[in-house]
């Protein structure tokens, strides 16, 4: 333990030392909702000098998930008959009709499931309700479900399905550089990304774009070196590649689960909230799989759903806005009454400003919100 | 959501393994790390080991994760 305070102080100090012989001030972007958490949590933001910010990227899969996928995925939970299973993150989202959560209290089915092969058990043990399993997630959550699918397909399972949204990071990144819309000096590369597709990913962003990125674990010693190596890469103006999760990080990643992958899926473009239509940054089933997509099974199209009114969670995700600047944060929206993704997920950057980072801002008006139910209960 | 936490292998079976996380016993698949064995540590996503660790590295992860829940924080 003393050992772990140690490496942690020496990194801030590392950290502190660099940014006194930084040029200009500096920004980095973490792309991966456990690091947001994770930064703030362990105090990161309140510890670095004026000179340094740490802004979050579209890296929560709930938050980048596009207002037509989720009212899709509502609507399909109301149909008679379908059993929709999800990860727990994606049932308070709001879409046009109201969240999962709600079509659940109105009678629809709705199961939360850890593992994506819990989806496929269902609908073996229930071979008369049409299970359709919310596939959201980067890469890190995506192998799960092409392995859920081959074991669908193994067990000649007719009634089971998935909405598919899964997000591939890079293509993002790229799209968020190429906008010009956003400052970036370097980016802290997701962890648990990394260990499947392999750092080598990162490279291009390095190669053509000319910015450093430090692939980062998750506990405060590690994101706190990370942070010192991008501060001391940018302090040297070096772009280069680093890989400070070497103990779950290697260069090629999981090859195994890239392949399985690659064999159910195929790049697809896909709308991004706060981003638009990315180029090849969704994922859709190949042709030999297409059976277990539920979209064409249940004859499904997105719908293009305008955000909620006020809402800057696009703004938000893309680090053009901080939470504090969205009128309706902390105050129309609370954890209790999320009215955008980035408040309703626990790994949201708005979610991790008001629990960490909200400064006194409106604390007696978040107050009266979260009130509100109880009031209304009263009433 | 790509959050991962450590355990080791305390019994395989084909595609399935029984791992230690924490003092409790979870049931994984090893679809994706086929080559774990007995007594190694893995890193669960999602009911899914997704890589292999090696041992000294987790000591670290564990006295952080102990700590937390010392102090009463959540994960």
């Amino acid at each position: 333990m003393t050992q772990r305070l140690a490496d942690s102080h020496a990194a801030i100090e590392r950290l502190l030392d660099a940014a006194k012989a930084l040029p200009k001030p500096a920004a980095f972007m973490e792309i991966c909702g456990t690091h947001t958490v994770a930064a703030f949590r362990c105090g990161l933001h309140s510890l670095m000098p004026a000179n340094v910010k740490l802004v979050s990227g579209p890296g929560c899969p709930v938050c980048v998930t596009s207002q037509g996928d989720i009212d899709m995925l509502i609507e399909l939970a109301q149909r008679p008959g379908v059993t929709l299973c999800t990860y727990g993150d994606m049932l308070r989202v709001t879409g046009a009709k109201g969240s999962l959560e709600e079509a659940r209290s109105g009678g629809a089915d709705v199961r939360v499931i850890y593992c994506s092969l819990d989806a496929v058990k269902l609908a073996a043990a229930e071979p008369k309700r049409n299970v359709v399993f919310a596939a959201v997630g980067f890469e890190t959550t995506t192998p799960a479900t092409a392995v859920a699918v081959l074991e669908a397909e193994r067990l000649g399972l007719t009634n089971f399905t998935a909405l598919v949204s899964h997000k591939r990071i890079l293509p993002a990144m790229r799209a968020l550089l190429d906008s010009k819309q956003v400052n970036v000096d370097g980016f802290m590369c997701p962890g648990h990304v990394s260990a499947i597709t392999g750092y080598a990913t990162f490279a291009t962003i390095v190669r053509r774009y000319k910015l450093p990125c430090v692939v980062a674990g998750f506990e405060d010693v590690q994101i706190a070196a990370a942070l010192a190596k991008l501060v001391e890469l940018a302090r040297d103006r070096k772009a280069s590649l680093e890989n400070l999760y070497p103990q779950v990080v290697s260069r090629w990643g999981n090859r195994r689960a890239q392949n399985l992958m690659r064999r159910v899926f195929r790049p697809v473009d896909a709308r991004w909230r706060g981003l638009g239509m990315i180029p090849d940054s969704g994922l859709a089933f190949r042709s030999r799989f297409s059976r277990f997509d539920a979209q064409s099974r249940y004859k499904i199209t997105p719908i293009d759903s305008p955000e909620p009114p006020g809402c800057r969670c696009g703004d938000v995700i893309t680090a053009r806005c901080t939470p504090a600047e969205c009128k309706l944060f902390a105050i129309a929206c609370t954890p209790v009454r999320p009215i955008g993704p980035c408040m309703v997920s626990s790994e949201g950057t708005c979610q991790a400003w008001f629990k960490y980072k909200r400064q006194g801002k409106s604390i007696a008006a978040s107050e009266d919100a979260v009130a509100t139910p109880s009031q209304e209960a009263r009433l | 959501m790509c959050l991962a936490v450590p355990a080791q292998v305390k019994s395989c079976d084909g595609n399935n393994a029984v791992v230690d996380l924490h003092g409790n016993r979870v049931r994984v698949s090893t679809v994706l790390v086929p080559e774990v064995k007995e007594g190694d540590w893995v890193l669960v996503h999602a009911g899914f080991a997704i890589q292999q660790l090696s041992a000294e590295d987790l000591k670290e992860t564990w006295a952080v994760l102990d700590d937390l829940e010392k102090k009463g924080g959540g994960l």
